[in-house]
């Protein structure tokens, strides 16, 4: 039986190339040029899937990205299957294999269909009104709730494909590759305009190009083959750019404009190795027309959701376009003369339509006159009441129309068929107008929402049937009319055609047909996919649900895989009836990019796996990666944690390194931190505004520890700055606040103080810096700089020099974040590896150790000294952290200042920083561990532990921590209360090691 | 009496063709006057009028709506809900809600499918677990059931997490609590107005506020596009419009509102089956009953009114998501949209009084405000009929702006959430 | 998505920007002078305003430059752009 539904001649199927796949396992075969629907079409494959809740089969319905029932899995890889693709759009490909969705075990046999027949429990909201006893069952409910739910399957293993991005930019972007897009093209592209055109489907011209119909004429050429020589001049034009398989996603303010491009997704797997999947194109175009059409709309009577239900104009496009009947015994139920254009391409390629059903009392029209002289029956002023037939229809009952179409008369008339075309008007497309921020208007006379000209952005056009025109002499003379004038065009030779046309000559619309029974007893359905019905839309409106969000969310109308394309003027309608409202009042529900559904993996382009974000690395990394070193991600950077040695732990490692750097000497590539050269002859005033202490007396060629803090008074950075010369500094910030400390630094600059001459420049990247301390450190600097003179007396803490290392310019400061004699030297990068390696050879003597951040970590915490980040938390002021002395009392402002005098800043119950003891020297607090006095409920929280680590140069466990009214409490005995025990600890002192200050001159 | 909602009623509704239902709630016009008038009909000010109907017996109130009833960020938001939260006053607060959310069903006799399927914050970096185990620590003393799981147990718990070492910000362990969850969104709006209703509070939709009427420092009423009403107490639940409705009153805020985005995915079969909260690799996601995939994205740097935000942050949001779960790079979004949040500058909200007397705020709930609804209402409910706080909200008051007494949420939750 | 045309630079993509809030709150020349209410009101209090507002960008992924920009929130229209010590091409409007 396969493919006997195609009909042997055809210019847009290659019935020469036949392609096979696969249908729930079963194999198949279809031609190239086909859709995966079109292909079972051919193989008299309607069933395809099963609908949302109720489980009902459902067929193919349209042709296109408005199909709600015929969506499929593609592929079962579990790294490159994909769930919900529509059979009407994907292309088929060799080796193609789908599977039905939403059934088990089959969609033949499907055991969820037993909510069909539970339908009556589960009208609109159900779900809100049951499933509340007892309470705790709920999950259990849930459970089956989510199970039923859903479509296709997730893939389960990581993608394999590649997405790309694409910038551009254009003067015109022409959406829509429709007979108006190619017009506005053409027009645009003539003219010299950088423009280009994209369209969803694989070829241009819409559904005109295969409009061989003789009452559709241009300059007296059958329409389909007027358009075809507009397309090939069209494709000649240099300054255009073509793009099919391109859907545009979302448009953007300021005409910025996001298209999908399919460029794998229609070739065999063989053929696609190596290409990318899809392009996001990111495009800003000067001006943009809309060309994007309009679909059919169904009609809502009762049971019209079976299987071999299809849009009339789809059932036109099968025909005349893949040479596919969709059945062989075809009527066509209507409102309007589309359905007759479908009778008139059906009859010429030998399927007989036995009847339309109208429900206008005529339609004189050209076509209408012409298929009544073909002999096909018309009932006009009738109605189709019901159908018949489980997995695909076999019936349909009909009925005279009242005259005011609110009830039906007379006797019913059964008809047997195997497909039944359905129109029921129009619906332009103005999804990404709307998007746009454009208004629509409501036109009466044929029910559509249209772009409202007067509430149009700027720069943007509308066109075609997506600006409501639908008959073509219209579409063609408006569309030139109106680029026209957009672009501001000359005469050209599109302005006098010669057209002829049908015209459609009455209208009638019933958003919802009446039936012989009550509406409590049919099954309306307005959106197919989630199966909510015109009743759940009354019963919504009954519920006292009033806005049409309410209703849509209520009822789950147009939430689909579809989003509504086909339901939500249906769901308009019936609402504006039900309430006596005008639908123009009513107005649209709001349309969310995008318009069709837009993979992740094209949102995301290459931005993923190593190219997820930057990664910042020192000039010295390769040696920490030589050397075993285990890293740490602070912030964009990679810095070395701690360097293990021997299958050492890193506890071990740390101890390790900790000891040898007090012992003998160590080394840190300190390079990360921030670094900002400020120069200009206010630099120490804008250091004083910045800071919380003094500068403008710091000397040339000395350093000084600053505090840094936002203006509500906390502890935001801190870090050494040097003064290197008059009107010349260094500044020293944290690594994981470099970026942000130079924006603020330069918001003040620029917008406050714009008074001050004062330059900021970022040097994080073209210095490096390495720390080295311990007890040995000076004899290693002297073996590196034999002529630098390292006495107390010329090189003092916290003091600079400028010096040469091999020949290479550096500046060497003496401080200390150890509390070590300590060396930090400055090199430029493209020189610090050679410098570090230098300094490593220097210290083998003395066993020189290279540590990481833990240790670095560990040994200030010996000594006291914060790290901002992490014994700090945005809520703490300098005093807070009993840095009192670092507060220029005698400044008259700097950035905070005002706010450490609020009347919560000076209370003296704050948090604040102190020292902790364990009880017990091994036992180590865990960072983030909380702090209380008493265990009594409630337990009430004094503080929390910042910072913990066992310092092997005391042999004992340390701790930085955060306590209520902490300054007064030393010697107060505290518990750290863990899930399984209660650590006690004693307040004491921040500094635990060497509280003189000697070894920093040691 | 509203009839009760029930299998037993939806079993008699199914034989006369549901029919019979009666209206969630009615639609009335204003009446001339109210003991009080909540602005702003989503599922804060709902649950307000609520809880003044049910606790305080203030039956002559209003709620009224410039649009429909959870048309805001009641709407717009992506369900989570969980009281993980650091600071004690947070903690309170937060967890007053989730205590509420636990049986808001049965009281409302409306089903809001809150589900506890727990939620999980990654720590990906040592900063993170850090803050991450601190919070964990406030919370277990605060009696809040958070607990740390290293990343074997965050795998285990939700195995489709990428938790590779080899990745750019590896998973270094999280928190999780279980009594978190999701819940309907809708429905809590819905349910909260129904039950109001029920009690005689008027909700009236389609009612935009014009202008706040002063008799010196006392409010008087309200201008409205259905005309004036008059009140002495006016709480003012306007989310993202906060300021403009201040403005009115003549007061400011320390509020900015910006553009927070959301999208969901195509609806599958259930492949997530928890809620998962990244900070530094800003991603969060959780999977709908439906089957979308919610996923939150961030907020603009910018004030903006206009439900719109930029596409950048999408991008951004979804580059972490496929960081995290490569699988779904195939997955396609459905539908993604915007709202409008009104962020305080500590990133906690404000239920409080104000300068002028019988005007109340209760704002500033930034990305996170769905979670808190029924204590939020519950407490500024207190707040509106007692004229001063209740104890879980006074710490959220106007006054720590001046005094510096800030509820610094930045630090433990940075991420929208 | 808007393009802000940069003083300093030209038209540029809104990505390279970001945005420092409403603009024209001048930091106190003597806050020590204020009352609590007064730095709070400097500090916190914003307008917020729904329509037209004044507010600073910065072009910190270009020339890093800060200026002003008047626009209008409630549909993102930008109206002006004016260097920082300007005074603002347009009142209101």
């Amino acid at each position: 039986m396969s493919n006997n539904l195609r009909i042997n001649k055809n210019n847009f199927i290659d019935q020469t190339v036949r392609i096979s796949f696969k249908f729930n396992g079963k194999k198949l075969f279809g031609y190239k040029g086909d859709t995966l629907a079109s292909a079972l079409l051919a193989n008299n494959i309607h069933l395809v899937g099963r609908s949302f809740k109720y489980h009902r089969p459902r067929g193919i319905m349209t042709c296109g990205s408005e199909e709600p029932n015929a969506i499929v899995q593609i592929g079962n890889d579990p790294s490159l299957t994909d769930p919900n693709v529509r059979a009407t759009e994907i292309e088929l490909f060799e080796g193609l294999e789908a599977f039905s969705q939403n059934c088990w075990p089959s969609v033949n046999f499907d055991v969820g269909g037993i909510n069909n027949f539970l339908s009556p429990l589960l009208p609109a909201g159900f779900y809100y009104k049951t499933f509340m006893w007892p309470a705790s069952f709920w999950e259990k409910y849930e459970f089956f709730i989510r199970h039923s739910a859903g479509l296709g399957k997730s893939p389960t293993k990581p993608d394999q494909d590649l997405y790309d991005h694409q910038y551009a930019h254009f003067d015109v972007l022409v959406i829509g590759g429709g007979i108006s897009g190619i017009l506005s093209a053409k027009l645009s592209a003539e003219k010299g305009l950088n423009t280009m055109l994209v369209d969803d489907k694989n070829y241009l011209g819409g559904s005109t190009i295969y409009q061989d119909d003789n009452n559709f004429k241009i300059n007296n050429e059958n329409s389909n083959q007027w358009i075809k020589k507009q397309i090939e001049d069209l494709k000649k034009l240099p300054n255009l750019t073509i793009k099919n398989r391109t859907s545009v996603a979302a448009f953007h303010g300021y005409n910025y404009l996001l298209a999908r491009e399919n460029l794998n997704d229609h070739l065999s797997s063989y053929e696609r190795k190596g290409n990318i999947r899809q392009r996001l194109w990111k495009i800003r175009a000067k001006k943009v027309v809309i060309a994007t059409g309009a679909i059919e709309r169904p009609l809502i009577f009762s049971n019209n959701d079976r299987p071999g239900i299809i849009l009339s104009s789809s059932i036109k496009k099968y025909i005349d376009y893949y040479g596919v009947k969709t059945g062989e015994n075809i009527s066509l139920f209507t409102n309007n003369d589309s359905a007759y254009e479908t009778a008139i391409s059906l009859n010429k390629s030998g399927v007989k339509v036995k009847v339309i059903i109208d429900i206008r009392e005529n339609s004189n029209s050209i076509l209408s006159k012409q298929v009544e002289r073909s002999g096909i029956k018309i009932l006009k002023g009738y109605t189709v009441i019901d159908t018949d037939g489980y997995k695909k229809i076999k019936s349909f009952d009909v009925m005279k129309l009242s005259k005011d179409g609110g009830s039906v008369v007379g006797n019913k008339i059964t008809y047997k068929c195997d497909c039944l075309g359905i129109s029921g008007g129009w619906t332009p497309m103005v999804h990404l107008f709307t998007q746009s921020g454009g208004k629509l208007k409501f036109r009466n006379n044929d029910n559509v929402f249209i772009p409202d000209e007067n509430k149009t952005p700027s720069k943007q056009i509308s066109v075609g049937s997506s600006n409501g025109d639908f008959e073509l002499d219209d579409v063609i003379n408006n569309t030139v009319k109106n680029i026209k004038i957009f672009l501001g065009l000359d005469k050209n030779d599109l302005e006098n055609l010669n057209i002829k046309c049908s015209k459609e000559k009455q209208k009638r619309n019933i958003w919802l047909l009446p039936s012989n029974k009550p509406i409590s007893k049919t099954k309306p359905f307005l959106d197919f996919q989630n199966d909510s019905t015109a009743k759940d839309v009354k019963l919504a409106l009954r519920e006292g649900f009033k806005s049409i969000e309410h209703v849509k969310r209520y009822t789950t109308t147009g939430m689909g895989t579809d989003q509504g394309k086909l339901s939500n003027m249906h769901a308009l309608g019936i609402i504006a009836d039900t309430t006596g409202t005008n639908m123009g009042d009513l107005g649209t529900t709001t349309f969310r990019p995008p318009y069709t559904p837009l993979t992740f993996g094209a949102i995301v382009g290459r931005n993923v796996g190593k190219f997820f974000d930057h990664t910042r690395k020192t000039a010295i990394h390769d040696w920490h990666v030589k050397n075993k070193a285990q890293f740490e991600n602070v912030g964009q950077w990679k810095r070395p944690w701690y360097f293990p040695k021997n299958g050492e732990t890193m506890h071990q490692a740390v101890q390790r390194e900790s000891k040898a750097a007090r012992e003998s000497a160590g080394i840190l590539d300190a390079s990360t931190l921030g670094k900002i050269d400020i120069q200009g002859e206010d630099a120490s005033e804008f250091l004083n505004r910045v800071y919380t202490n003094a500068w403008s007396k710091l000397a040339i060629g000395k350093c000084r520890y600053g505090l840094m803090l936002n203006e509500d008074g906390m502890v935001y950075d801190d870090g050494v700055t040097t003064r290197l010369a008059e009107n010349h500094y260094i500044m020293t910030t944290t690594t994981g606040g470099a970026a942000n400390v130079l924006s603020k630094l330069e918001d003040y600059l620029q917008t406050e103080w714009p008074e001050l001459n004062v330059y900021l420049t970022t040097v994080t990247d073209q210095y490096s810096t390495m720390s080295i301390c311990g007890p040995n450190s000076k004899k290693i600097i002297k073996k590196i700089i034999p002529s630098l003179d390292l006495s107390d007396e010329s090189f003092p803490h916290m003091s600079f020099k400028n010096s040469k290392i091999n020949n290479v310019n550096c500046r060497i400061m003496r401080i200390s974040f150890t509390g070590e004699h300590s060396y930090e030297i400055n090199v430029q990068s493209n020189y610090a590896k050679d410098v570090w390696e230098r300094c490593i050879e220097a210290g083998k003597e003395f066993n020189i150790t290279p540590y990481g951040t833990e240790t670095m970590h560990l040994l200030r915490a010996e000594k006291g000294f914060i790290i901002t980040g992490q014994d700090t938390d945005g809520t703490l002021t300098p005093s807070d952290l009993q840095m009192d002395w670092i507060i220029g009392k005698m400044k008259y402002d700097f950035i905070g200042k005002r706010s450490l005098y609020r009347s919560d800043t000076i209370r003296e119950d704050r948090k604040q920083l102190v020292g902790l003891l364990t009880d017990d020297p091994k036992e180590v607090l865990e960072e983030g561990a909380q702090l209380v006095e008493s265990l009594d409920k409630p337990i009430e929280m004094l503080g929390h532990v910042t910072s913990s680590y066992f310092s092997p140069n005391l042999n004992k466990s340390i701790a930085l921590a955060v306590v209520r009214s902490g300054k007064k409490l030393k010697g107060k005995k505290l518990i750290v209360p863990m899930e399984n025990k209660n650590i006690n600890v004693t307040i004491t002192d921040t500094v635990f090691y060497d509280k003189e200050n000697k070894r920093l001159n040691a | 009496m509203k009839n009760k909602y029930s299998i037993f009623s939806l079993i008699k509704n199914a034989f006369s063709g549901h029919e019979n239902w009666q209206r969630a709630w009615r639609d009335p016009e204003p009446k001339k006057e109210y003991d009080a008038i909540i602005i702003g009909g989503g599922g804060h000010g709902l649950a307000t009028a609520y809880y003044l109907a049910k606790k305080h017996k203030i039956n002559n109130i209003a709620v009224v709506e410039k649009g429909w009833i959870g048309g805001g960020n009641t709407g717009r938001n992506t369900t989570i809900i969980r009281s993980n939260y650091l600071w004690d006053a947070s903690a309170g607060l937060y967890d007053h809600a989730l205590k509420i959310w636990e049986g808001l069903s049965q009281e409302l006799n409306y089903n809001v499918m809150f589900s506890q399927r727990g939620v999980m914050n990654l720590a990906h970096n040592l900063q993170d677990v850090r803050d991450l185990k601190r919070r964990t620590h406030a919370n277990r003393l605060n009696g809040i059931d958070a607990v740390w799981l290293n990343t074997q147990e965050v795998k285990k718990f939700c195995p489709i997490i990428n938790t590779s070492p080899n990745i750019r910000y590896p998973v270094l362990g999280g928190t999780l609590q279980k009594r978190a969850g999701t819940a309907r969104h809708d429905a809590v709006a819905w349910g909260y107005a129904r039950g109001a209703d029920e009690m005689g509070v008027d909700i009236i939709q389609n009612c935009e506020v014009k202008g706040i009427k002063r008799n010196g420092n006392e409010v008087e009423g309200i201008e409205t596009t259905k005309g004036f009403i008059k009140t002495k107490k006016i709480g003012v639940v306007a989310a993202g419009h906060s300021s403009v409705i201040a403005n009115m009153a003549g007061i400011r805020l320390p509020l900015e509102s910006k553009p927070l985005q959301a999208l969901v995915s195509e609806p599958v079969k259930p492949i997530i089956d928890t809620v998962v909260m990244s900070n530094a690799v800003h991603a969060y996601v959780s999977q709908s009953d439906k089957g979308e995939l919610v996923i939150g994205a961030g907020t603009d740097s910018y004030v903006s009114y206009t439900q719109k935000g930029s596409h950048n942050i999408v991008e951004e949001t979804l580059r972490a998501i496929l960081e995290l779960y490569p699988i779904f790079s195939r997955m396609k979004m459905l539908r993604q949209w915007g709202g409008i949040v009104d962020i305080c500058p500590d990133a906690s909200p404000i239920i409080s009084k104000t300068q002028i007397k019988g005007l109340y705020f209760n704002c500033g709930w930034g990305t996170g405000g769905f979670k808190a609804t029924p204590g939020s209402g519950d407490l500024f409910a207190h707040t509106i009929a007692n004229d001063e706080p209740h104890k879980l909200n006074a710490a959220f008051n106007l006054n720590r702006f001046v005094s510096g007494d800030l509820v610094d949420e930045h630090g433990a939750a940075a991420v929208a959430h | 998505m808007f393009i802000i045309n940069c003083p300093y630079c030209g038209e540029r993509d809104q990505t390279e920007f970001s945005c420092g809030g409403e603009a024209h709150i001048e930091r106190p020349k003597q806050p020590t002078e204020l009352s609590d209410d007064q730095w709070a009101e400097y500090l916190f209090m914003r307008k917020n305003i729904k329509g037209i507002q004044f507010e600073r960008w910065n072009h910190i992924h270009g020339c890093r430059k800060w200026f002003n920009v008047i626009r209008d929130t409630s549909n993102d229209k930008i109206h002006a752009v004016y260097k920082m010590g300007e005074k603002p091409p347009i009142k209101s409007l």
